[in-house]
């Protein structure tokens, strides 16, 4: 594997890994573990925790997906892997 | 013919025509064309074709109504069935794009340089989407039936003629577009009714602000008047009830997050589009579409609960005092909807302490509720009334019921088609083209694959007319059985450079087997009635209290940890293999996808 493509991957897992961790916060750590807790905020009518999971996870999955693509484009054009 | 019979045979009936004209425009000429719809669709257009895809009779049908029933633990469904679009489209969607082949077992051949390792995942392929399949046909034949008044079978028969006429002759190409269109029918049919109960319990039109919103003229939130209603009435409360443990809650979230991304018939999807880069947007566009539904569905489920509830006892919307004798609804002053769904069995109603009221309460009411001189719950209610009911229940017009019948069919035809279509692929690509025939010509494999389709069709029609008597739990094992075999050997395939045949078939097949093991002890072995060997693993849910439907994580961490001891005494991967991964790894370069095999 030469020097770029070891860059790359590296970037790439450390973009991975980043937004993972956010997909982990927001859904298995705000929607389950810390629900309880959470519970005790209130969103409007919502119990903060509830909201999580059955609301606010869904939409930061879609922010996630979409940060990530917009970042992979820019690692790509980065270290001219992209597409033509 | 009453009029909403005559306008549900309007709205499917055109639901169907325009099915069938886009079954005529889209044929397929090709094998390209064939499995992954000529292969240059927008990326947007593919979001869309996949949340129909995604989105089965089970998601239009049933979910509200379970979350209905479980309260906040339903989030695991929510959070699991949309999570699992962030684990594709970051670990698997753009690689296997890259990659550029026609199904999933082609890739873990190639990757594994090995035809049994195909093997393998054809079979885990074969088994989560037949059993996947079942459900859908009963879901068309059960729609049919509620709605328009024909047979169950008859349901089923006109169901698979029309997915004869655009899966045979359109593979993915008809499917694909059909889905667009079957998308715009069902998420109209699940949210036209939403609005409209919002906007009357609330005064908020918005479903997923609703659900947080103050019940219309009053200072009380929604949710908490929900809470207080259920918790009085001896059920658990709403907000907060868990199912099991919560660790039984994370790893089934897990199981159906993992479950989703190694799921082919979805995956799939992402071959049709023309570059690595759209695979990634495309798999966020897929969440948009299918998160209308998924964030509408909770507030369906709790306003469609919370109807239930006021309509059979008067103190819960006026905060009186529930166990009153006079607060709960005198049978013979029920509404129509109630007498409809009754005729269906869906809804039953048995007066055990004979005063001619409905008593609706849960197994914590105790001494009040035997203190009002009630006899045990009376109102045995189906949970997918919460939805096929909801418009009646909100006292809706016609044409919204014929509505809800078009969206019901459409989303159990359109998950229909993408599973037949990745139980055909396998068949003709990866074992007739691969196994059998190699040589074969693109006419012939073409061919193939459109006999496949029409076996598959009639197969899976056959399975809808006779299901197995456990066809309800089987979809929870779709998702174990992807859980625990086909995700993690893709995964590794693009991870791990080193990781061989050798290692990836045992996992696979140790991953399979603890699940199958797991949930055979549970609910016989294959589904046989009477052969469960509960007591042989110590009782039910005895491995730290987890639920035969969560326990595909577990069967994925069995899968990584035997395939890495495994590589770690066998050799790693040739470097030609451990090149194409490099390549796999890097958008550049990516080609049309085509059908060509390594081996």
């Amino acid at each position: 594997m030469d020097h770029n493509a070891e860059g790359y991957w590296k970037a790439t897992l450390a973009l991975i890994w980043k937004v993972m961790i956010v997909w982990f916060l927001v859904s298995l750590g705000a929607g389950i573990l810390f629900a309880p807790m959470l519970n005790n905020i209130h969103l409007g009518g919502y119990p903060l925790g509830f909201w999580f999971a059955q609301q606010g996870s869904i939409y930061v999955f879609i922010a996630c997906i979409f940060y990530y693509a917009k970042k992979m484009g820019e690692i790509d054009r980065e270290f001219d892997v992209h597409e033509e | 013919m009453d009029n909403l019979t005559l306008l549900t045979y309007l709205f499917v009936g055109a639901s169907f025509a325009l099915y069938i004209g886009i079954a005529i425009w889209a044929r397929a000429g090709s094998t390209k064309d064939f499995y992954v719809a000529g292969g240059g669709v927008h990326p947007v257009t593919n979001g869309i074709a996949t949340a129909a895809d995604w989105m089965s009779a089970a998601s239009f049908i049933s979910m509200a109504g379970l979350i209905a029933n479980m309260g906040y633990g339903g989030g695991l469904f929510l959070m699991g069935w949309t999570g699992g679009y962030v684990i594709l489209a970051l670990l698997l969607a753009p690689y296997l794009r890259k990659f550029g082949k026609f199904t999933v077992p082609q890739f873990i051949g190639d990757r594994f340089y090995s035809s049994s390792a195909s093997t393998v995942a054809v079979i885990c392929l074969l088994v989560a989407s037949i059993t996947y399949v079942i459900g859908q046909m009963t879901g068309v034949g059960v729609t049919f039936s509620r709605f328009l008044g024909v047979s169950n079978e008859m349901g089923i028969y006109i169901g698979m003629g029309i997915v004869f006429a655009y899966a045979v002759f359109g593979g993915m190409k008809g499917i694909t577009y059909t889905q667009v269109a079957q998308y715009a029918v069902l998420i109209s049919a699940y949210t036209v009714p939403a609005v409209f109960i919002s906007l009357t319990l609330t005064g908020m039109p918005l479903p997923q602000l609703g659900l947080g919103s103050n019940l219309a003229g009053t200072d009380v939130a929604l949710l908490e008047r929900l809470n207080q209603v259920v918790t009085d009435l001896g059920f658990n409360e709403y907000t907060t009830s868990v199912p099991g443990s919560t660790l039984n809650m994370f790893v089934y979230t897990v199981s159906l997050m993992i479950g989703t991304a190694g799921l082919p018939h979805v995956i799939i999807r992402f071959f049709t589009v023309p570059k690595v880069a759209d695979a990634r947007s495309s798999a966020g566009w897929a969440l948009v579409f299918i998160a209308i539904l998924y964030t509408t569905a909770p507030a369906v489920a709790a306003m469609a609960k919370y109807n239930l509830h006021a309509t059979v006892n008067h103190a819960a919307a006026t905060g009186g005092d529930v166990f009153a004798p006079e607060a709960s609804l005198v049978y013979e002053e029920r509404p129509d909807w109630m007498k409809r769904w009754e005729r269906t069995g869906l809804l039953r109603w048995e007066d055990k302490n004979g005063d001619g009221r409905i008593q609706y309460y849960g197994p914590n009411a105790g001494a009040k509720a035997e203190a009002a001189g009630w006899k045990g719950n009376e109102l045995t209610v189906n949970a997918d009334i919460m939805v096929l009911a909801n418009p009646e229940i909100a006292l809706l017009p016609n044409w919204v019921i014929a509505l809800v019948a078009a969206g019901g069919v459409a989303a159990a035809l359109s998950t229909a088609a993408g599973l037949l279509l990745a139980i055909s692929s396998a068949v003709s690509h990866d074992l007739v083209k691969n196994v059998f025939v190699p040589d074969m010509s693109e006419k012939g494999e073409l061919m193939t694959g459109k006999i496949s389709m029409a076996i598959a069709i009639l197969f899976a029609g056959w399975l809808g007319l006779n299901p197995p008597g456990f066809a309800a739990g089987t979809v929870a094992l779709a998702f174990g059985i992807a859980a625990s075999s086909l995700f993690p050997a893709i995964m590794m395939g693009i991870f791990s450079k080193k990781m061989n045949k050798e290692g990836a078939i045992a996992g696979m097949i140790a991953g399979l087997s603890v699940t199958l093991f797991y949930v055979f002890a549970h609910k016989g072995i294959f589904f046989v009635p009477g052969t469960a060997f509960t007591d042989l693993i110590g009782g039910p849910n005895s491995f730290f209290g987890i639920t035969p439907e969560a326990f595909g994580t577990v069967g994925a961490i069995v899968n990584f940890t035997v395939a890495v001891i495994v590589l770690a005494i066998t050799k790693p991967a040739p470097d030609h293999i451990q090149h194409m991964v490099d390549s796999v790894r890097v958008p550049r370069g990516a080609k049309a996808v085509d059908g060509t095999h390594a081996h």
